[in-house]
């Protein structure tokens, strides 16, 4: 049963600016679904939408199986974590965790047994008496989330929650969200722009971009069968690398040299995931390299196939130097989009 | 870090002394003065005056007259007080809301802010005229013959009214900044939280504005016990007789009126006091107790 269903959800500002065009999916009971695109996509609205922080201006939002278009925020059953937290400062972190089901009419008792329970789960029995200014970014984190599950909701939403942290916490962090989310099975709703993020935490992503979905599927699908040339050029670091390219007898030609079987005719863009590339003495495509990016357990090749700039991916056990070196594909592993459109062909 | 220092005492000193110079010609002479002239009963025309010890202050305590207006100022104080940071709060928020037109609305109420007490008084009085003072006229609909400067209470209302007024828009803007810079995500985690905007009010938002409430509260309570001499002025107009007036005014009334310096040094220094204690409570006991983020 879908947890959460998208009719036909828009928004159009009253300046007639349209942050996102009408757009459906469901999310599956359980399901963490990531939200990813870059900034102004509209991915942040259309949480926000969910959450009843901005108005709907058109189609049918369900969550639960009950239609929330004009429910508040507070009685949406959803618990939200902000970027920044937003903790209330005066509160001690008991009472921001409690408060939220201190206003539902939860008793005393089982408010305070709620509190230690999530504070036990989240290692924060040593601050429950602290204020937020006395915490740190981490542990403010923690409390955020503390005060999301407490109340065990019917879905959460997460809204770019780690990025205020620096780079060793966030890694932390993102493992120990998952973790929870999959011990709790609560469905989820996850926004970022880090593709990275995406990637590691989703059951399935959504990849939006300027307030249109581009494409949906589990991190998997979305990195190798990428739907368009900007969810190509989006996911994946390196991204995919992308080459104009020419059909001709059935053939796609890089340069003069074929690639693998057209399903086209005409001007195509032909895709290829630095990983996709072997060093090959024998191989049929020439790259010009001018950069080695070390990075432990494998090096980044910084060139020039042809005319277009080119990243590959070795593995450290393979030496490699600059200058000329010869480069083979699996024809299965190129990507082939309409050069217009940039949508998969 | 490295400090910056002088080498020498003498330089500092030279640049700090204009500033000591005022605060000393300005606020510690004229202070040194009051005291000591409290001490003593001067000649109405100038021709010496009496060392009289604590007689003028016995003097004073002892007066029902002056307990009754220290009461009144009490009194006075409180309501203005209340009641300027009640309205000015109601507005802040509700204006905090308003999203179409929100800058003319926020000028229109900051206007008065440009009004001078004096003109404020004046202003009250023509309010309440008599003959065609159109509240005076109003509160005639109700059967009640409103007679400022004759009847007590009616002057008292005039006297709150006039300075709430005036004081009502420099609460609005202190409170208005303070209600926009509580983080925005902060009040959308309370909207989920909590469902009844009353509730989300006195939970978060109300302790947020502690910090600018309690600074305006100290701003309020002086500025009703000093500030309004001149409205007071206007509406007593130079006549106490037995109309209601502030402890402020009495010293000037004492002074300059009835020439009795001694005993209007003796109501300075008790004013002084006052504030002394106004601001050791600021800052010992309630600082501490409010939540600064």
């Amino acid at each position: 049963m879908a947890q959460v269903q998208l009719n036909n959800i828009g928004k159009t500002y009253p300046n007639g600016f349209e942050a996102l065009h009408p757009t459906s999916f469901e999310i599956a009971e359980g399901e963490f679904t990531v939200l990813v695109g870059p900034s102004g996509c509209g991915k942040s609205t259309l949480l926000r939408m969910v959450a009843g922080l901005e108005d709907i201006t058109s189609g049918e939002l369900q969550i639960a199986g009950r239609v929330v278009n004009n429910v508040e925020p507070a009685e949406r059953d959803i618990a939200m974590v902000f970027q920044n937290y937003a903790l209330y400062p005066h509160m001690t972190v008991r009472k921001n965790i409690g408060y939220g089901l201190k206003n539902r009419g939860t008793s005393k008792q089982a408010i305070a047994q709620k509190v230690d329970e999530a504070a036990a789960l989240l290692n924060l029995g040593d601050y429950l008496d602290r204020k937020p200014s006395q915490l740190s970014g981490g542990q403010r984190q923690r409390v955020a989330m503390g005060r999301a599950i407490v109340r065990d909701p019917a879905l959460f939403l997460f809204d770019e929650p780690l990025s205020n942290l620096d780079a060793k916490l966030r890694n932390q962090m993102r493992i120990e969200i998952k973790a929870l989310q999959r011990r709790l099975g609560v469905t989820s709703i996850y926004v970022t722009h880090d593709q990275v993020e995406a990637m590691t935490m989703a059951d399935r992503i959504i990849v939006m971009n300027a307030g249109r979905i581009e494409q949906i599927g589990t991190p998997s699908e979305v990195y190798h069968n990428p739907a368009s040339t900007f969810v190509a050029a989006f996911m994946g670091a390196p991204p995919m690398n992308l080459f104009p390219a020419k059909v001709t007898d059935g053939q796609v030609m890089l340069g003069d040299q074929p690639l693998c079987a057209a399903p086209a005719q005409g001007a195509v863009t032909a895709g290829i995931r630095p990983e996709d590339f072997t060093l090959d003495a024998t191989g049929p495509l020439s790259m010009d390299v001018q950069i080695i990016e070390e990075l432990g357990a494998h090096r980044l090749l910084h060139g020039t196939l042809g005319a277009h700039s080119v990243t590959v991916h070795v593995s450290n056990d393979i030496s490699a130097a600059t200058g000329l070196q010869r480069l083979s594909v699996r024809p299965d592993a190129v990507c082939l989009f309409n050069a217009t459109d940039g949508k998969r062909l | 870090m490295k400090r910056a220092g002088f080498t020498t005492v003498s330089l500092p000193v030279l640049l700090l002394l204009p500033q000591l110079v005022i605060i000393a010609v300005f606020f510690y002479w004229p202070t040194v003065v009051a005291l000591q002239s409290s001490f003593y009963l001067q000649d109405p025309f100038g021709f010496g005056s009496t060392f009289v010890g604590l007689q003028n202050y016995i003097d004073l305590f002892g007066s029902r007259e002056y307990r009754r207006i220290a009461s009144f100022t009490v009194v006075f104080s409180l309501l203005v007080t209340f009641f300027s940071l009640a309205i000015a709060l109601v507005l802040a928020v509700k204006a905090d809301k308003v999203l179409r037109g929100a800058r003319t609305y926020r000028t229109l109420l900051m206007w008065v802010y440009a009004v001078a007490p004096p003109v404020a008084g004046f202003i009250a009085v023509i309010m309440f005229n008599q003959s065609w003072g159109p509240l005076t006229e109003f509160f005639g609909f109700f059967g009640h013959d409103y007679m400022v400067g004759v009847n007590f209470n009616d002057t008292a209302f005039s006297m709150i009214l006039a300075s709430v007024w005036k004081q009502v828009p420099v609460n609005f803007i202190f409170f208005l900044s303070g209600l926009q810079s509580i983080p925005r995500s902060v009040r959308e985690a309370a909207l989920i939280d909590n469902r009844s905007a009353s509730g989300r009010f006195w939970d978060v938002t109300f302790p947020l504005l502690a910090p600018t409430g309690f600074f305006l509260l100290i701003i309020n309570i002086t500025y009703s016990l000093f500030d309004t001499f001149g409205i007071v002025d206007i509406v007593v107009k130079g006549e106490p007789g037995n109309n209601p007036m502030t402890l402020v005014y009495k010293v000037y009334v004492d002074g300059f009126r009835g020439n009795d310096l001694g005993g209007s040094s003796a109501q300075s220094v008790i004013l002084m006091v006052l504030v002394l204690a106004l601001t050791i409570f600021q800052f010992r006991l309630i600082d501490r107790r409010i939540h600064y983020t």
